[in-house]
């Protein structure tokens, strides 16, 4: 390591060799570079979980456009949306075809643990708004009280979900009704519901009486292909020129609800001030250590002086030791956080994982911070006087 | 004496420490002419001024009133960058060796080759073990100061101030932890960089088997030069 380092720096690696002096305070330095980048890793997967599972649901379906009430911040609230809007926006020579989609909690008394299952009810005759995992098997639905149930949801055994099949069916009570689950799909539980159920639009009206079939909560339309979005949103804002209606794009509506969970909602903003915490404990953890032992090494640094180094040397020793303690925290960091969110999304069954590009910029984030830690800290270097040495 | 046979020349040199009523005059009127490749030492009593004219002639401290030539550049109103660079052409000798902990011998006296810049590693880490080995430290080249007797750490701060072919030694009592084998080779090896590469040497100490070295002896008290006797 001193030999490449020596090769690197053109120079002799005195910050490496400083550190590794006192190797006691150097794996103190370590554990709190590390603790930091932990605590960087949990909330940012967290956050990162919440987009994830927050598109979840989106990708059940297949639209171009989204019709929703101008409160409806998320797939799963808001009001409702009059039928009579997705006539009128089949008027627009693009839009081929609309469909309403109900959304409502379904709780699940599961004995010990009751679950609370989002359910989603479509018009299963119109499988192009399906994925087509989903859009394979939804002819089930066609039954009354049939249902397709997320086999990720929480609180299902996996073999229990593995047993659910046309010939063994699993029916459970719920909203004062027998629902029969003959097929499943992957859902997932989220920070919302802990899993997702899928029920055609009729099954959803008798488990929800109060609702009308007139006033889905959204509106999906699907364009003939080639069409542009944007284009037939602005237009569909003309032709429908309700003020309590939301038009967006389906791509614009899962950024918009990304944004809304991680910005306006207490569980994102939490999750983003805990990063900040976490780079702040970074810095101040490695500014602390760093300022120690630019303190210690006073006297030989004022020896420097004297000798004739200048303040860009001592900036690239105490960078050098910052950086060093950057990247060799962040490989522990890294691990500990991969099996943090590793045991965490097992209990929770949310997507909790460290994605490349996270890895890359929490790494990145770590270095540069660590460089501006140790910045700050040769500010200390103005008190060796070598004039003080004789 | 014509400037350029000179290393320093200090003219009318006046220091103070302090301000207000507690501003204290350490130096006074101090006219020294110090010649190339010259043998210096300088003694007195404590307080006598040594230390403060042995830093404003290194610049390490700013000159407050006249003037200091040192290797033909004015130090009165010199720049920091000024300052640093000059330096650069000095080997300091402090009493307390200074050594930085955390490197060898060998590292310790490689970082004044370092600061004059780029060189071929093989070639310092050879001149690095050579003026160790002059010193009697072969056999400690890559031990790290706190396994060193304070004698030796004295000789590897020599080794780190000789090293880069110093233009001037400034050193202050740099043999008062050696024994006087050592500080005799010590004393012969400054003397002979200064016959051979014109390297002067201004040296404050007690020790009086050192001043029979000398070639020149200044006698500082109470902030005056009261004593310059040339002894070659």
């Amino acid at each position: 390591m001193s030999r490449l380092l020596t090769r690197l720096l053109g120079r002799l690696p005195i910050g490496w060799l400083q550190l590794v002096h006192q190797r006691g305070r150097f794996a103190a330095a370590l554990s709190g570079v590390a603790f930091a980048n932990v605590l960087v890793f949990v909330q940012l997967g967290l956050m990162s979980s919440m987009g994830v599972s927050t598109l979840r649901p989106y990708q059940f379906f297949q639209g171009d456009i989204l019709i929703s009430a101008a409160d409806a911040n998320t797939l799963t609230d808001g009001g409702n949306v009059a039928r009579q809007w997705m006539l009128q926006a089949l008027a627009d020579p693009d839009v081929v075809d609309g469909m309403g989609l109900f959304v409502a909690m379904v709780p699940w008394d599961r004995g010990e643990t009751d679950i609370s299952l989002t359910t989603f009810g479509i018009d299963p005759f119109r499988t192009a708004f399906l994925a087509p995992e989903i859009a394979a098997d939804i002819d089930v639905l066609q039954v009354q009280d049939a249902a397709i149930l997320d086999r990720l949801a929480r609180g299902l055994t996996q073999e229990e979900a593995a047993a659910i099949r046309l010939q063994t069916p699993l029916s459970f009570e719920t909203q004062g009704r027998t629902l029969t689950a003959y097929d499943t799909f992957a859902g997932g539980g989220g920070f919302v519901g802990d899993g997702y159920l899928l029920v055609s639009d009729q099954t959803f009206l008798s488990l929800f009486p109060a609702r009308s079939s007139g006033a889905p909560d959204h509106i999906l339309l699907r364009l003939r292909p080639g069409a542009q979005p944007d284009a037939v949103v602005d237009r569909l804002k003309t032709l429908i020129a309700d003020p309590t209606l939301r038009i967006r794009s389906y791509a614009d509506a899962m950024d918009e609800e990304v944004r809304f969970q991680q910005t306006q909602r207490p569980t994102g903003v939490i999750f983003g001030f805990g990063v900040l915490i976490g780079v702040l404990v970074g810095i101040v953890i490695v500014f602390q250590v760093l300022s120690a032992d630019v303190a210690d090494h006073l006297r030989e640094y004022a020896t420097f002086k004297a000798m004739g180094y200048g303040q860009g040397f001592f900036l690239g020793v105490v960078v050098e030791e910052a950086v060093i303690l950057g990247v060799l925290g962040f490989i522990p960091g890294v691990i500990a956080g991969w099996g943090i969110l590793t045991l965490m999304a097992k209990v929770t069954t949310l997507p909790l994982f460290i994605s490349f590009g996270m890895a890359v910029t929490v790494f990145i984030g770590t270095v540069v911070f660590s460089a501006l830690s140790g910045m700050i800290a040769t500010r200390r270097l103005a008190a060796a006087d070598p004039a003080d040495l004789f | 004496m014509p400037d350029e046979d000179l290393s320093i020349r200090a003219s009318a040199l006046n220091h103070w420490f302090g301000a207000g009523e507690a501003r204290k005059q350490a130096l006074f009127d101090i006219d020294l002419r110090i010649r190339r490749g010259s043998f210096i030492v300088m003694v007195g009593p404590s307080g006598s001024g040594k230390t403060t004219l042995l830093t404003l002639l290194g610049c390490l401290r700013e000159i407050q009133e006249g003037s200091v030539l040192l290797l033909g550049q004015e130090l009165r109103n010199a720049t920091t960058a000024q300052n640093v660079r000059l330096r650069r052409r000095l080997g300091f000798i402090f009493q307390a060796h200074n050594l930085h902990e955390s490197l060898t011998a060998r590292q310790n006296v490689l970082m004044g080759l370092q600061v004059k810049g780029r060189m071929d590693r093989e070639v310092s880490d050879k001149a690095a073990a050579h003026i160790l080995t002059l010193l009697g430290l072969s056999e400690r080249l890559d031990y790290l100061p706190a396994n060193l007797s304070g004698g030796q750490k004295q000789r590897v701060a020599i080794g780190r101030a000789l090293v880069g072919n110093p233009d001037v030694v400034l050193a202050d009592e740099p043999t008062a932890a050696l024994d006087w084998e050592t500080a005799a080779s010590v004393v012969d090896l400054l003397k002979q960089l200064g016959r051979a590469r014109g390297t002067t040497t201004l040296m404050v100490t007690h020790d009086n088997r050192i001043l029979d070295r000398a070639d020149r002896i200044l006698t500082l008290e109470d902030g005056r030069l009261v004593g310059d006797e040339d002894r070659t």
